[in-house]
């Protein structure tokens, strides 16, 4: 045992901890790859044609929206089980907005993200000032606002919603600009990477071999052109996934790099110890159920955009997507662990279980049965193989 | 030749990063107490551990024979078959549960199939006289004192059929008679024929106790030598590999006479309206360090956690930093008016376990490492590693887990997260506990750099020696006021123990 590491001491060390850390990642890449082969095996290529692939992410962008915000809930300590009524609510209030009152598309838009974000400041407010349990709490909102929206909507599915408004689920990145912003999100990795790496060598800290590290990206580039390509030979780079990518990098960079994010951590992992830090648990506490709303009305707006309606049981049950497409991307409902790419690459899971399923043809009772034993699987595996 | 109670023999554990274990090998004779002595990090833990079945067999390397017979223990459950009980570093009770429960958890007496309470009382009572407590077996656990809990963590693992009782620094949070309580009863235990092993850093207790010492330094096996070959500074010197001259490197200076902190007719009522803090006042000056002695319950630590914010409840008084008036309602104002709190609970209050080191030590000062809002990580390390670096943390590197140091590095890491804030007044509650030699010389180093610097540093503390050793001036407290003030020259053991449990006002708060 030495005193804090100099970096040659700190190299015999690399292998076995990388590997370790890595080891999620790679559970999760793993399982993809096999849904992918399975499913493609068993629809006779059809899953993996452009067409299907572009809607699947289309399809698992609402979800993917939850599962952000649904990390930071899960890592803070708590569980939010209302956000597919509030999907339901803020997506069916902008339609009634547009659709009853003329509003225009941005207006709709931000009305959704605005309520979502409030009623998020409601149920954050119980949870944190008034101290009862995010479960009740949000159990509560999961009727409160499944049934405000049946009152506001009269119980009618509300629709057609304007021509801009339709477009923000259904239109295309085309061609060219596609490539180029694959090309340069691939740029940056490379430059990051390598950025990266020289701070972390300087700082002394641990270091992947390069083969590893630049291995990694190298397979991420290709993932991503892969997919680009794919989404080109159909129509584009759908709207929704741009939105979720974007959205992703924001919270990724705040998990990360902000004071807010770090304290979201230390709240989650060790709540008297965060208190006694000199963290206001509290006001934390409050903002993640406001991002969570927020979050919540951006899905909202997404899921009316794409089915150019509203309807009283839209996002029924997408709570438990979102809470399961963390928990299988690694998240620990105990609070304190958890990752924003690890629950998109969840969601992505669940999506093409989805997907898959209903292209075989497969009745929807095995859906849900599969789906609930992927999510025990999943857990089983995070755990087995921390021992 | 006497023979062997246990016998492990070339045990190498390995964790992703550190070789914690080093062909270790460690014998205990049937029916002797043992001593296992190190510094921190040493792999004490991690050998009873591996002993108790917490890893099991097939996760390090090399041998345990038990009475002769080689084991393998695949979990705890077959180490406690075999007769082998741990009582870890922390606690492992249930608190909301009766003692009886606890004591009896997991092997209940049952009549087909429902527990017979009438028996598990009249057991648990049994089993109470027994070890010399006298506490109702009714009593919920989470009632009890810290060192209570702990005989009854003892006393638990003697209800099943206990061999080989191991005990993992199980005096660091007892008071002195909690502490002759478990030396008589483990005396008595040696005398059924119970083989113990005991792990310490009190080398006093160890010394009056134990029949031999083994010694762990850096993962490897130093020595067992039997107990009339050695002295406490020859156990020092072969855990640290170095002699230490000194205990309390104590340096006589002259203390300014400008207060950094003063607290007036300072009152504490916690919520269920009971007065836990009565009509307290002294002051602190600027680079002095003050003591502050009492027994376990004397309200210590419950006066300084209220001055820092951190207690629920309304309180009283006036407490001026640095001459301003304060008015601290959470710990960050305490934080903002240049307070820091080391509380004696590391793992409960001081750490965040599952974070790792970099993140947990610039915690409360991450505004030091930020860049317009955004966490600078280069400096963050930066940071992180200098201040580890003067504390002499051991640790593979600054993004391990502080829930995989061992016990006095996590010490370590609190007081770093603490210093890295620049506070002016430094409370240390039980500083040293759980700490080794080596590094208490080292903590109290650090303590004189920052009076040097002009902070002040409130050191509460249990262990008497330390107080005397270290403060410039002592005040004792008991039922929740101050009840004695004594300076370095007048402060001895036997006055701090007579205010403590005598309970005589202070005569003079003005001339403080
Ligand atoms: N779960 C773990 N993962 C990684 N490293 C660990 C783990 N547990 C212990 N270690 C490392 O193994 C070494 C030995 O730790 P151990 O807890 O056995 O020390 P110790 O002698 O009991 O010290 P202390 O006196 O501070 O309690 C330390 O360097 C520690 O960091
Ligand atoms: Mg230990």
């Amino acid at each position: 045992m030495n005193q804090l590491p100099t970096v040659e001491n700190s190299a015999k060390v690399n292998r076995g901890l990388s590997f370790k850390v890595d080891l999620q990642a790679y559970t999760l890449i793993i399982a993809l790859v096999l849904i992918a082969i399975i499913f493609g095996f068993f629809t006779g290529g059809e899953f993996l044609s452009s067409r299907n692939i572009s809607n699947l992410f289309t399809q698992m962008s609402v979800i993917a929206v939850l599962a952000i915000g649904m990390t930071l809930i899960i890592v803070a300590g708590h569980i939010d089980l209302s956000v597919g009524s509030l999907v339901g609510l803020t997506g069916g209030v902008a339609a009634i907005l547009q659709v009853w009152y003329d509003w225009n598309t941005l207006m709709a838009v931000l009305a959704a993200v605005v309520i979502g974000a409030v009623f998020g400041l409601w149920q954050g407010w119980w949870v944190a000032y008034r101290a009862v349990p995010a479960f009740i709490v949000t159990l509560g909102g999961m009727l409160i606002f499944r049934g405000i929206l049946i009152g506001l909507s009269k119980g009618q599915t509300v629709a057609p919603m304007n021509a801009s408004f339709k477009e923000i689920g259904n239109s295309y990145f085309p061609y060219i600009p596609g490539y180029i912003l694959a090309v340069i999100s691939i740029v940056l990795l490379f430059v990051w990477t390598a950025h990266n790496r020289k701070k972390r060598q300087s700082m002394g800290l641990l270091l992947p071999t390069a083969k590893m590290d630049y291995g990694k990206i190298s397979a991420y580039s290709f993932f991503i052109l892969l997919i680009t390509y794919m989404l080109n030979r159909y129509l584009g780079i759908p709207l929704p996934i741009l939105i979720v990518v974007v959205l992703a990098g924001i919270f990724i960079f705040i998990s990360n790099k902000t004071a807010f994010g770090r304290y979201v951590y230390a709240i989650g992992g060790n709540q008297e110890a965060a208190a006694l830090s000199g963290i206001n648990i509290k006001k934390n506490t409050l903002w993640v159920f406001i991002t969570m709303g927020a979050l919540a009305g951006v899905s909202g707006v997404l899921l009316t955009s794409r089915l150019n309606a509203a309807t009283v049981s839209a996002g029924n049950m997408y709570e438990l997507d979102a809470i399961a497409a963390c928990v299988i991307g690694g998240t620990s409902l105990i609070g304190g662990k958890g990752k924003i790419v690890g629950a998109l690459i969840g969601a992505l899971i669940m999506a093409s279980i989805d997907n898959g399923m209903s292209m075989m043809n497969i009745e929807t009772f095995w859906q849900y049965i599969v789906k609930g034993l992927i999510l025990i699987f999943a857990v089983w595996i995070d755990i087995s193989s921390k021992k | 030749m006497d023979t062997f109670a246990l016998e492990m023999k070339g045990i190498t554990k390995q964790f992703p990063g550190v070789k914690a274990l080093d062909n270790v090998t460690f014998s205990v004779r049937k029916g002797e107490i043992h001593a296992l002595c190190g510094e921190n990090g040493a792999g004490k833990s991690t050998l009873m551990k591996i002993l108790s079945g917490v890893y099991p067999h097939g996760t390090y390397d090399g041998q345990i024979l038990i009475n002769g017979q080689e084991v393998r223990f695949k979990s705890i459950k077959e180490s406690q078959d075999a007769g082998v009980a741990i009582i870890y570093q922390e606690l492992a009770l249930v608190e909301e549960m009766s003692v009886a429960e606890n004591l009896f958890l997991s092997h209940e007496y049952m009549r087909a199939k429902i527990i017979n309470w009438n028996k598990v009382y009249s057991e648990a009572q049994k089993w109470l006289d027994q070890i010399g407590l006298d506490i109702d077996p009714q009593t919920k656990v989470g009632d009890l004192t810290v060192g209570k809990q702990q005989l009854i963590e003892i006393a638990k693992a003697l209800t099943k059929k206990t061999d080989i009782l191991i005990l993992d620094e199980p005096t660091a949070a007892l008071t002195e008679s909690d502490v002759e309580i478990l030396m008589k009863l483990l005396n008595d235990l040696r005398a059924k024929g119970v083989t113990c092993i005991y792990i310490s850093h009190k080398l006093g207790e160890v010394m009056a106790l134990a029949d031999s010492v083994t010694i762990l330094r850096d993962g490897q096996t130093i020595s067992t030598d039997p107990i009339r070959e050695l002295s406490e500074d020859k156990i020092v010197t072969k855990m640290v590999g170095r002699e230490l001259k000194e205990l309390f490197p104590y340096e006589a200076r002259p203390i300014s006479n400008e207060n950094i902190l003063e607290v007036k007719n300072y009152s504490a009522i916690d919520e269920s309206g009971k007065t836990i803090i009565d009509n307290v006042s002294f002051s602190l000056k600027k680079g002095e360090i003050l003591g502050i002695a009492g027994l376990m319950g004397a309200g210590r630590s419950e006066l300084f956690i209220s001055l820092f914010g951190g207690l629920k409840g309304k309180k009283s008084g006036t407490v001026l930093i640095d001459d301003k008036a304060t008015d601290i309602k959470r710990p960050v104002d305490a934080i903002k008016a240049g307070l820091a709190y080391v509380s004696e609970d590391r793992k409960r209050y001081g750490l965040v376990l599952g974070m790792d080191i970099a993140k947990n030590t610039t915690l409360t000062a991450l505004n030091k490492v930020m860049k317009l809002k955004v966490i600078d990580q280069a400096l963050e390390v930066k940071r992180a590693t200098e201040i580890n670096n003067r504390m002499k943390l051991k640790a593979p590197n600054l993004e391990t887990k502080v829930g995989q140091l061992s016990g006095g590095n996590q010490q370590k890491v609190v007081l770093s997260k603490w210093i890295l804030n620049d506070p002016k007044v430094l409370i240390l509650d039980e500083p040293t506990r759980g700490i080794d030699v080596g590094a208490k010389y080292e903590i109290y180093k650090i303590i004189n750099e920052l009076v040097q610097q002009g902070v002040g540093i409130v050191m509460i503390s249990s262990e008497l020696p330390e107080v005397l050793g270290m403060s410039d001036r002592v005040l004792v407290m008991g039922g929740g006021t101050i009840t004695g003030e004594l300076s370095r020259k007048e402060a001895t053991q036997e006055k701090i123990m007579t205010f403590a449990t005598g309970g005589k006002k202070r005569e003079s708060v003005a001339n403080s």
